[in-house]
């Protein structure tokens, strides 16, 4: 389906580097056939145009490409796409609903002005919606007490906010306000 | 907003917001073309020497390397301002990591591949890396960054010092460290005939616009430079970096739009970092605090392809009422690679030893260190006699006080404790100076009722377009809503880069008097507006850049609360207070973030970030971000931003100060402060990492107490 | 990064098979190290043979009141499960000390076992590094080595192992399950990772082709008091300068079973077998707790650099000792 990138390429390699491969992406199916180096984050903004992930380290440093990968949240950038195949991937421009809502996540996190020159910002938020869901399905953090009942969704105290955040690397500062802004969206 | 009465000042939402939560927001890796080429460039694997041969035939055998340039085969390009952009020109390696190739090839992962398999061959020198402050080799320069002069002296330091009824004589050493903004410098460029097109990663366009017309020679409005949205700068982003000419050349080579994007393994030898200081104060007091004598020397060092001399004795010039004043600064030529910007150069250093060395000596004086500041406040600028436009250092350190609960504070070091946590609080003052540059702008009066303004700022974050249209709404007394603004193209005209904490002042200075034209104008015609509008521009040269007769320099101070593990050494700031004195805040939106941003920094500073010249390869250990340890959220707990209100009819029309630096400016000294009332320990080194505060944790105890229970 | 091939495999014999039919092939788990790896090009597969599809992902109970966990578990998910976080703490803890919540969504049990060195030298082509390519020489030797080994190491290598979960294992007994070849067999996790000696290249005792099916934690451990402290540059996301994993079992006033081992410190987890033995029998005093973790010490052998990790690591582990079993008496 989106494959009209292949065409630019004037020699292919070894069939055998190559594969077909169809992932979901914000809902939508999309079969490429795609050089087997080819990681997600380099899928999404070079063969999808989704160019909301963010390449900040590629090396899984800084968080940036955060993407959800079957509701999980996940460094985009070492995860090779062929391997993939058949995952549902969520990514920043996936969150909104259809008449343009924003998702409360990203509404926060303008409320709050929880960003400044936005490049991590997309991470932030796809990591952000991340630690909900893990939090709720009762996934502790390195601060969480060692006694509390495992199992059990964990109450996102601005500590826990902070410790399962730290994934996500943003130079400009903008922590206390991220933080905010996510504590406003905890259900 | 509707109101016109608050715009200026407003907690106005940022402009490019929605793009930037939605992922919309494009970043210059990301403008797509039919044909877009990426390229990957070549490190050198050599401290010093010279590349006796490449041989490229490997990686142009790969499916999908379009070209390999070399030093053998590059474009011969005019000679750059900027030394560090003589890329691919000669076969000189002047320190590892310097760029020796660029690979251009279909894709990234093929100009990856492409670029490993590129075999180079060095003669290589034998290389010293070393700074030491007895190095043989350092030397006063002329100047220091910022064109200050490299020693100043008033009165008899020295005599002072050695008959001063308190003395301190302290060395203190910030290592090198790195901006490294989140977006790597990332250049897209294309060339269609003899116009050259490129978005760049950058603080201004102009400044690139007119070194890629000095280099590839031709005329700068063949060339247009974007930066529509940049992923962080911190000065690193300042003026031109090789990515930019990398893509230029490449475009140009393969006749394709190129990309390159820095791995961000390679940005710390080639985008420029801080250079390490080594710092040697001496403060004298007479037996009521007042200073007596104040001496600042600073030995730096720079690479041997430009000097670059960290200004960070530059502060002592402003800080204090010292009859005896004494500043200077040396640098030693090493193969290592060029130091630049990177957020307050100068003021941030030197204030971090400057503040500490203040704290020693209210310690030796056994006087509150917020009181022993108030104490030396002078009365006009200690270096220039220059009265100040505004100095609210006292308002500051009192305010601070108040907010931090400063006031019965047990002075005594190692008086708080909570289990194995030792705590303490300290303080320490920020100064950086007013910077303005002129800058051209326009303003348009459309039929349909609103205005569009033109300024050639870019938003690295700061909030530019937002402010700039906020000072356009107010100066045409129009609802901010009715302004719609355009920035970061170099067609639009000159400005300077954001940098310096004079972006806002200088775009919106020129902004503000586009506006004022446009409203007079306006107010001279009758009847419907024609349909393309009316127009007026500015130019801020000569007024802008005029010297001024007075000293304006904002001023801050800041108070951290941290906790000291015994049992590990680690350091965590549990609180992080910052109140500044910076004219009149534009935006207090976006200012609050951008002050507890630099406070951020400054915490990075104080506790982890450290960059090392390995003296065996010649470069830096840390090359990537899980070794350079920028800090995380978890290190980051409560940072707290407030400002005094200051009224200063000295500066611009719009009465505001520079905002992006000063809460980095000794934000590391309160947090160092801080870690010496908690243990009673003075760290003289950054950062104070487990291995250091340890170390000075246990040759301070007594072996008995190493339970830490 | 080299074009490779790819293989998926759905069943541990299929994974076995395609990686003996593809010379140059690596195991692809959760990738958070390999890839990084292979985009730095010290790895450089010429096939991929992806075993995440693998019926690995499970952790079940086994009849003597062991624990089986998948090869292909992922870190958060076996940090999150109920019997590990119950039964031993000291491995939730550990792998909730290490790395970002990204990346322990990714990254396999098996995975975290078999990565490498984060030693600047090994990841940097251009420079000297005996483990990435042997007889090249070490360059942390003569270069940076702040983070670098204090125990057990070479002269040809200084590197130090970076896994927090590997630490946790050893200290609690687990044995490591491998399928090869020449069949299944278990290791323990204490003996899995080697001492650099003259082959730092080889960082385990994984033969060619053998693949990690599973982690086993012991019952013998099971439910015992454990922690695990680590010491880091920041407070999150970043590597241990030093840690330790501890399980305690106190019977009639002393020490019936230790377990110790420090992370950061060596090529491997290294399991604090001299001091474990101290302290058998000891009644859990501070004198006994510092007695049995200098003894352990006494092998270390700091560098130019790092003579800090020493103190640091007797500091976690006294502590970790002294939470797990209040000193009576000094």
């Amino acid at each position: 389906m989106d494959s009209q990138h292949e065409g630019t390429a004037p020699a292919s390699p070894p069939q055998t580097s190559r594969s077909e491969t169809t992932l979901r992406v914000n809902g939508k199916p999309h079969t490429l056939t795609v050089d087997h180096r080819r990681v997600l984050l380099d899928l999404l903004r070079e063969d999808l145009g989704l160019a909301g992930a963010k390449k900040g380290c590629d090396h899984g440093q800084c968080g940036a490409c955060t993407v959800l990968v079957d509701g999980r949240r996940v460094n985009s950038c070492l995860l090779f796409a062929v391997a993939l195949d058949g995952c549902e991937i969520t990514t920043v421009e996936g969150l909104a609903g259809d008449g343009e809502e924003l998702h409360p996540m990203q509404r926060a996190f303008l409320e709050r002005d929880a960003f400044q020159c936005g490049y991590c910002t997309p991470g932030q938020i796809c990591s952000a919606i991340g630690v909900l869901a893990e939090a709720a399905a009762g996934h502790p953090s390195h601060v969480t007490d060692p006694a509390a009942p495992s199992g059990e969704p964990v109450p996102l105290v601005r500590e826990e906010i902070r410790e399962r955040l730290s994934g996500n690397i943003c130079r400009c500062g903008a922590y206390p306000r991220i933080a905010d802004a996510v504590e406003d969206v905890i259900p | 907003m509707t109101g016109t009465e608050t715009v200026l000042g407003a907690p106005v939402e940022r402009r490019e917001g929605q793009e930037k939560v939605t992922g919309t927001a494009r970043y210059a890796a990301e403008y797509d073309s039919p044909g877009r080429a990426q390229a990957w460039p070549v490190p050198a694997a050599v401290a010093r020497g010279r590349v006796t041969g490449v041989d490229p035939a490997p990686a142009l055998a790969m499916p999908g390397v379009l070209a390999v340039l070399t030093h053998e085969n590059a474009p011969r390009l005019g000679k750059p301002d900027d030394p560090t952009l003589a890329l691919l020109q000669s076969p000189h390696v002047p320190h590892r990591g310097w760029f020796v190739g660029l690979v251009v090839a279909e894709t990234l992962e093929a100009a990856r591949a492409g670029a490993a398999a590129v075999r180079v061959t060095y003669e290589a020198e034998g290389h010293d890396v070393t700074l030491t402050a007895a190095h043989p080799e350092a030397y006063v320069p002329e100047s220091a960054n910022g064109g200050f002069p490299a020693v100043t002296e008033h009165g008899d330091p020295e005599g002072a010092f050695a008959s001063s009824a308190t003395r301190v004589d302290v060395e203190y050493r910030v290592p090198p460290l790195h901006n490294h903004p989140m977006e790597p410098h990332t250049s897209t460029a294309q060339w269609d005939g003899d116009r050259l097109t490129v978005h760049s990663s950058s603080q201004g366009t102009s400044a690139v616009r007119t070194e890629l017309a000095r280099m590839f020679e031709m005329p700068e409005d063949r060339i247009t430079v974007l930066a529509e949205h940049v992923g962080g700068g911190f000065g690193s982003k300042g003026t031109p970096r090789p990515e930019v000419v990398l893509a230029a050349m490449a475009a140009r080579e393969t006749g394709r739009p190129v990309t390159v994007a820095l791995p961000r393994r390679y940005l710390p030898a080639v985008v420029g970092h801080r250079a390490p200081t080594r710092h040697r104060l001496r403060l004298g007091a007479d037996a009521g605090g007042r200073l007596t004598s104040l001496t600042h020397e600073v030995t730096t060092h720079t690479s041997r392809v430009k000097e670059f001399v960290e200004q960070a004795a530059v502060p002592a010039r402003v800080m204090y009422a010292a009859p005896a004043l004494r500043t200077a600064h040396r640098v030693v030529r090493l193969d290592v690679p060029t130091p630049s910007w990177m957020r307050a150069p100068g003021e941030c250093p030197g204030m971090y030893a400057l503040e500490s060395a203040v704290d020693e000596l209210a310690t030796e004086l056994g006087m509150d260190p917020v009181e022993l500041r108030i104490r030396n406040e002078p009365e006009t600028e200690p270096d220039s006699g220059k009265p100040f436009s505004s100095r609210h250092l006292v308002e500051c350190l009192r305010e601070g006080a108040r907010r931090f609960g400063w006031e019965g504070r047990d002075p005594r070091p190692r008086s708080r404790a909570a289990g194995p946590l030792l705590i303490g609080s300290g303080v320490a003052a920020a100064t950086y100076p007013v910077l303005v540059s002129p800058c051209a702008a326009s303003a348009r009066a459309l039929p349909d009722g609103g205005f569009l303004v033109r300024v050639n700022a870019t938003d690295i974050g700061t909030g530019a377009r937002t402010v700039c249209a906020q000072v356009a709404a107010d100066a045409l007394g129009v609802p901010l809503d009715r302004v719609r603004i355009e920035v970061a193209d170099s067609d639009i005209g000159f400005a300077p880069m954001a940098g310096g904490s004079s972006g806002t002042a200088s775009w919106g200075w020129a902004v503000h008097e586009a506006c004022v034209r446009l409203t007079g104008r306006l107010a001279e015609h009758a009847g419907p507006l024609p349909d393309e509008g009316i127009a007026a521009d500015a130019d801020t040269s000569g007024t802008a850049d005029a010297e001024s007769s007075y000293a304006r320099h904002a001023f801050g101070a800041h108070f951290a609360e941290v906790t000291v593990d015994t049992v590990t050494g680690e350091v965590r700031v549990t609180r992080l207070l910052g109140v500044f004195a910076a004219g009149r805040i534009l935006n207090a939106r976006t200012a609050r973030s951008q002050f507890v941003g630099g406070m951020t920094m400054g915490l990075g500073m104080a506790l982890t970030e450290d960059s090392t010249v390995d003296p065996a390869f010649g470069d830096f250990a840390e090359s990537d971000l899980a070794s350079y340890h920028v800090p995380a959220h978890a290190d980051v707990a409560a940072v707290e931003a407030h400002w005094v209100d200051e009224e200063d009819a000295h500066l611009n029309p719009m009465g505001s100060k520079g905002i992006g630096e000063i809460g980095i400016v000794g934000s590391a000294a309160a947090v160092g402060n801080a870690v010496h009332h908690a243990t009673g320990i003075r760290f003289r080194e950054l950062p104070l990492t487990p291995d250091r505060v340890l170390t000075g944790l246990l040759e301070h105890e007594h072996p008995a107490g190493m339970l830490g229970t | 990064m080299k074009p490779f091939a790819y293989v998926r495999a759905g069943t541990v014999e299929e994974a076995t098979d395609a990686f003996a039919a593809h010379p140059g092939a690596r195991y692809l788990g959760g990738g958070t190290n390999l890839v990084d790896l292979m985009k730095l090009g010290v790895e450089t597969p010429a096939a991929l043979v992806d075993i995440t599809r693998l019926p690995l992902d499970a952790v079940e109970e086994l009849p003597d009141g062991a624990l089986r966990v998948g090869a292909m578990v992922r870190n958060s998910d076996l940090a999150a499960h109920p019997a590990v976080r119950d039964r031993y703490p000291a491995l939730s803890q550990a792998l909730l000390a290490g790395a970002s919540g990204q990346l322990r969504n990714a990254a396999t049990t098996g995975g975290n076992l078999l990565q490498r060195t984060r030693c600047p030298y090994f990841q940097d082509l251009s420079k000297p590094c005996n483990k990435r390519e042997p007889g090249t020489g070490c360059g942390a030797l003569e270069g940076v080595h702040r983070d670098h080994a204090v125990l057990g190491h070479s002269e040809q290598c200084i590197a130090t192992h970076p896994s927090d979960m590997a630490v946790a294992l050893a200290a609690l007994g687990a044995r490591v399950e491998l399928h090869g070849p020449e069949g299944t067999r278990s290791v323990p996790a204490a003996d899995f990772h080697r001492l650099p000696g003259p082959h730092p290249e080889r960082d385990t005792e994984i033969h060619p082709g053998e693949l990690i099916t599973g982690v086993v934690l012991p019952s013998a451990t099971a439910g015992l008091p454990s922690a695990y402290r680590k010491a880091r540059d920041r407070a999150s996301y970043a590597f241990a300068l030093a840690s330790v994993a501890v399980v305690l079992h106190m019977r009639d006033g002393v020490v019936d079973r230790a377990g110790i081992a420090f992370g950061a410190l060596a090529h491997r987890p290294w399991r604090a077998r001299r001091a474990e033995d101290a302290l058998v029998g000891a009644a859990p005093t501070t004198a006994a707790f510092e007695h049995a973790v200098d003894l352990e010490l006494a092998a270390a052998e700091p560098l130019r650099d790092n003579a800090y990790k020493v103190p640091l690591a007797r500091r976690l582990a006294l502590d970790v000792l002294g939470r797990l079993a209040p000193p009576a008496t000094t």
